[in-house]
């Protein structure tokens, strides 16, 4: 075993003043008002367990397992806390601690079995989809959040599709684990507006998993791992950027890939960049969308998917308040701490619902399956689109 | 000392189990606020109603156990601490907006509201609530209430006090009162004046009925440089002077704007020895006849570099900067001691250079951030708590900067209140006499002092400040 708590850096925990301006941004304090669930409070105790000054204790894991890891906070500290270092490292510190669990043997098992390899995900996608087909999926709870599965995302023959007209840049596309399975839709609109936007758009073979479940939920080690595997093979390539259309991934991969630096570009962000053609019809309908906070808070991007939208000739815009507050779909979170999950998702849905859009825009997979699935048992027919289809509704 | 077992139960039975919270671990997270010292509770207890605080209240009465009501925790005087052990009273569940009445312009909130919360939903109304404090992101209405907070904009619209039109408290016994509310005048004795600001040493408050004002059709915001903080004192002073009340005056020595620089990216110059930020709101033709003779004013005092706001998002970016000030400090020390004097607005460039002589004095950096028109200073001590040689120097040069500032003719305190830093000072500007007549007022409220105690009032018994030994981050283990 390693000494207890080396990968969270003291300087890092040494920069939070305890202000408290964090409080009020964090959606696990919004719901329950405590100092124990709030960015400052969960600082304060690592700090404690770094320093040894409070003995680590089993029952206050779930302070750190709580942190839905939306980053919000650190949009709002005025220190510059780095939050979502600190927490990853927390959590994996936290895992050589305590006590095993079934349930989180579980799911580092089912990442790095399932996740980590495409070709198994792949074939898990379609017996869901068969088992769609059949109705079975209601028997488990995850099989009721799950969208109705259609034929998954494949990159075109020959691993390239075409600018339309002149090609103005080259751009590698990131198919990603989950998206393709669920999402197909929202690639091959992401990949129409980057074809339309003058980009010849690389699939690359053999790409794996980009690690940020793995990170994010206290794997650091597994995430080295895909990490050092996907490098190798973006070396060998060259390209303009690598473009993201999954926030989540969007933000592992500025963090975590020094050989990336500068070259990952969430869609909007890189739309926002280079234009797109004027649109060719108009979309009549009413629009909100929700940040989501690894594109929000991890990448600082709120303005461009917004910008984008708007300039859609006939959209009706509306923002929703507290549009930058998590849905609490983070990732495994919503499977792991359902509870919680569903209490923030109650107060995100009355302020979806308020705005009385026609589609509500996203920009990650996660938020996207825990909306329309809250949408549902509410009873409202309100779309839920990634922000790709939206932009492409215009072409 | 860990609260009975049976006051737990009981306390269980009075707002339900999940709401009380006696694990020693979990209640060490609790043992600070925005400011530096801590000390843990015995219990938190988290209501969700009047009638849960009062329960809350009766129990403790009745086992004489201190309460310490607690919003979000961000005060910077050490108010929310629990010096003497005992329950700290949570109202961050109680955050409903019960009411906005737009013709009469006014709002029934519950403690537990987040300030900017509220002016963003009376914003549907055209209206605002005036008092921002800086943590205005995350400070509770409740807070706000109890500690009489201050904000930048505070010098053209008054104090926290002055909006409150009424509230609904729980007493030290448990009973339920309403203190003034909907007439716009409090007619006999002030009751309510009296609690507000009384920083929970009196009651416990669980509703309060805020004035709302509207919105300004105009406003119009200018940052300006120059070359020394002596010279933006001056500057301060030729505003005030030709008759000039801006809705906010605020100033930022070099260090802080440094700071602040490097989180927001304002446009601060970071070569200036202080900036200024002015504001000025009203009609249009109004803001921009005042803002000609202000910028006037500043440029014949050493101003430059004079930039106004073009759109709301510019403004908002320069406030942006001045609200987060004191925590983008953290990136220059990880902790600061913050005081909060008062002086004559025409002593302020004594006093600013006192305070920096007694920081080169002790060697530690002091960042100066402060609402300059009403002569409200906010000097920052800067350390690193880590290193235990430091924190004597610390304790020594903020009392020395206070005395400087009561001997200029201040105050110790603007907005933050006196809470546990400021305690043993009070002898400073108070006669025996004066606190005594406070002690009686006290007496009448709280005869048993359970409600907030060791707070305002001196404490013959304890150090004047003594951060190492009861900050959370003591190395020494302390109760296992």
């Amino acid at each position: 075993m390693t000494i207890p708590f080396s990968r969270l850096s003291d300087d890092d925990l040494a920069t939070c003043v305890h202000c408290g301006l964090c409080l009020d941004a964090c959606p696990t304090f919004r719901v329950t008002g405590l100092e124990t669930e709030s960015p400052r409070g969960r600082i304060y105790l690592m700090t404690q367990w770094k320093r040894g000054t409070l003995p680590f204790d089993e029952e206050q894991v779930k302070h750190i397992d709580l942190c839905l890891g939306c980053r919000t906070c650190e949009g709002v500290c005025p220190s510059g806390v780095p939050y979502g270092r600190i927490i990853e490292a927390g959590r994996a510190d936290v895992e050589d601690q305590r006590r095993p669990s079934l349930k989180r043997a579980a799911s580092r098992a089912a990442l790095r079995q399932l996740v980590g390899h495409p070709g198994r995900l792949r074939a898990a996608g379609v017996a869901t989809r068969a088992a769609q087909k059949l109705r079975l999926t209601s028997v488990a709870r995850s099989g009721r959040m799950l969208p109705q599965l259609g034929a998954p995302f494949r990159a075109p023959a020959g691993g390239v599709a075409p600018a339309a007209g002149e090609r103005k840049h080259r751009v590698a596309f990131l198919v990603g684990c989950v998206m393709p399975i669920m999402y197909p839709q929202s690639h091959h609109a992401a990949v129409r507006l980057l074809q339309l936007a003058g980009c010849e758009v690389w699939f690359p073979q053999g790409e794996r998993c980009c690690g940020a479940l793995f990170a994010h939920n206290g794997d650091i080690e597994g995430a080295e791992r895909l990490r050092d595997a996907n490098t190798r093979m973006y070396q060998a390539a060259s390209f303009d950027a690598l473009i993201v259309d999954s926030a989540g991934c969007g933000a592992h991969l500025k963090d975590f890939y020094p050989e990336l630096k500068g070259r990952v570009k969430d869609l909007t962000e890189w739309l926002a960049q280079v234009g797109l053609p004027e649109p060719k019809r108009e979309v009549r309908v009413r629009v909100t969308y929700q940040d989501a906070c690894h594109l929000a808070h991890a990448q600082k991007i709120k303005k461009e998917p917004r910008d984008l939208i708007r300039t859609l000739p006939g959209v009706e815009w509306v923002e929703m308040r507290h549009a930058e507050i998590c849905c609490g779909a983070a990732g495994l979170y919503s499977t792991l701490e359902p509870d919680m999950s569903n209490r923030i998702l109650r107060e995100k849905l009355d302020d979806v619902l308020a705005t009385r859009a026609d589609v509500l825009a996203v920009a990650n997979p996660g938020c996207q399956m825990q909306l329309e699935a809250g949408l549902r048992k509410r009873g409202s027919t309100m779309k839920v689109e990634h922000v790709s289809e939206v932009l492409a509704r215009g072409y | 000392m860990p609260i009975h077992e049976v006051v737990a139960e009981e306390l269980r039975r009075a707002v339900g189990r999940e709401s009380v919270i006696v694990s020693p671990h979990d209640l060490r997270i609790f043992e600070r606020d925005g400011s530096i010292e801590g000390a843990m509770p015995d219990a938190v207890v988290l209501v969700s109603t009047t009638q849960e605080a009062s329960e809350v209240m009766k129990i403790a009465a009745r086992h004489r156990i201190p309460v310490v009501p607690r919003g979000a925790g961000t005060g910077l005087s050490g108010g929310a601490v629990t010096i003497r052990g005992g329950i700290a009273l949570q109202v961050t569940r109680m955050r409903r907006i019960l009411e906005i009445d737009p013709v009469a312009q006014t709002a029934l909130v519950e403690p537990g509201v987040v300030n900017q919360e509220l002016s963003l939903v009376a914003a549907q109304h055209g209206l605002f609530y005036a008092p921002d404090p800086s943590s205005q992101k995350a400070c509770t209405l409740g807070g706000n209430a109890a500690e009489n907070s201050g904000g930048p904009h505070c010098l053209y619209y008054g104090v926290t006090t002055n909006h409150v039109l009424g509230m609904e408290v729980v007493l030290a016994d448990g009973t339920v009162r309403w203190v003034s509310g909907d007439a716009p005048d409090r007619v006999g004795l002030d009751l309510c004046g009296l609690l507000v600001g009384s920083e929970g040493t009196l009651c416990a408050i669980t509703k309060i009925k805020v004035r709302l004002l509207r919105v300004p059709p105009s406003v119009a915001t200018l940052l300006a440089a120059f070359p020394s903080i002596e010279a933006a004192s001056h500057a301060v002073s030729a505003i005030i002077g030709h008759g000039i009340v801006p809705a906010a005056l605020e100033m930022m020595d070099n260090v802080t704007v440094g700071a602040v620089e490097a989180h927001y990216q304002a446009g601060y110059p970071t070569d200036a020895g202080a900036v200024l930020l002015v504001e000025v709101d009203g009609i249009a033709e109004s803001t921009r006849e005042l803002m000609a003779a202000i910028t006037d004013i500043l440029a014949h005092n050493q101003g430059y570099a004079m930039r106004e706001a073009q759109t709301p998002a510019e403004r908002e970016l320069l406030w942006a900067g001045r609200k987060g000030a004191i925590g983008a400090l953290g990136r220059i020390k990880p902790n600061y001691y913050l005081h909060d004097g008062v002086v004559p607005r025409s002593r302020l460039p004594q006093v600013l250079s006192a305070v920096g002589e007694i920081g080169e004095h002790y060697k530690l950096p002091v960042a100066n951030v402060f609402h300059a028109g009403d002569g409200n200073l906010h000097p920052n001590i800067l350390f690193d708590l880590r290193d235990r040689e430091v924190l004597h120097q610390v304790e020594a040069a903020g009392e020395e900067m206070l005395r400087a500032v009561v001997e200029l003719g201040g105050a110790l305190s603007g907005e933050h209140g006196i809470g546990l830093e400021k305690a043993a000072f009070m002898p400073w500007i108070f006669t025996d006499d004066d606190l005594n007549a406070m002690h009686r007022v006290k007496d009448v409220f709280d005869e048993q002092g359970i409600l907030n105690p060791g707070k305002i009032f001196p404490d013959p018994t304890r150090a004047r400040i003594h951060l190492a030994g009861r900050t959370g981050l003591a190395l020494e283990a302390r109760w296992w």
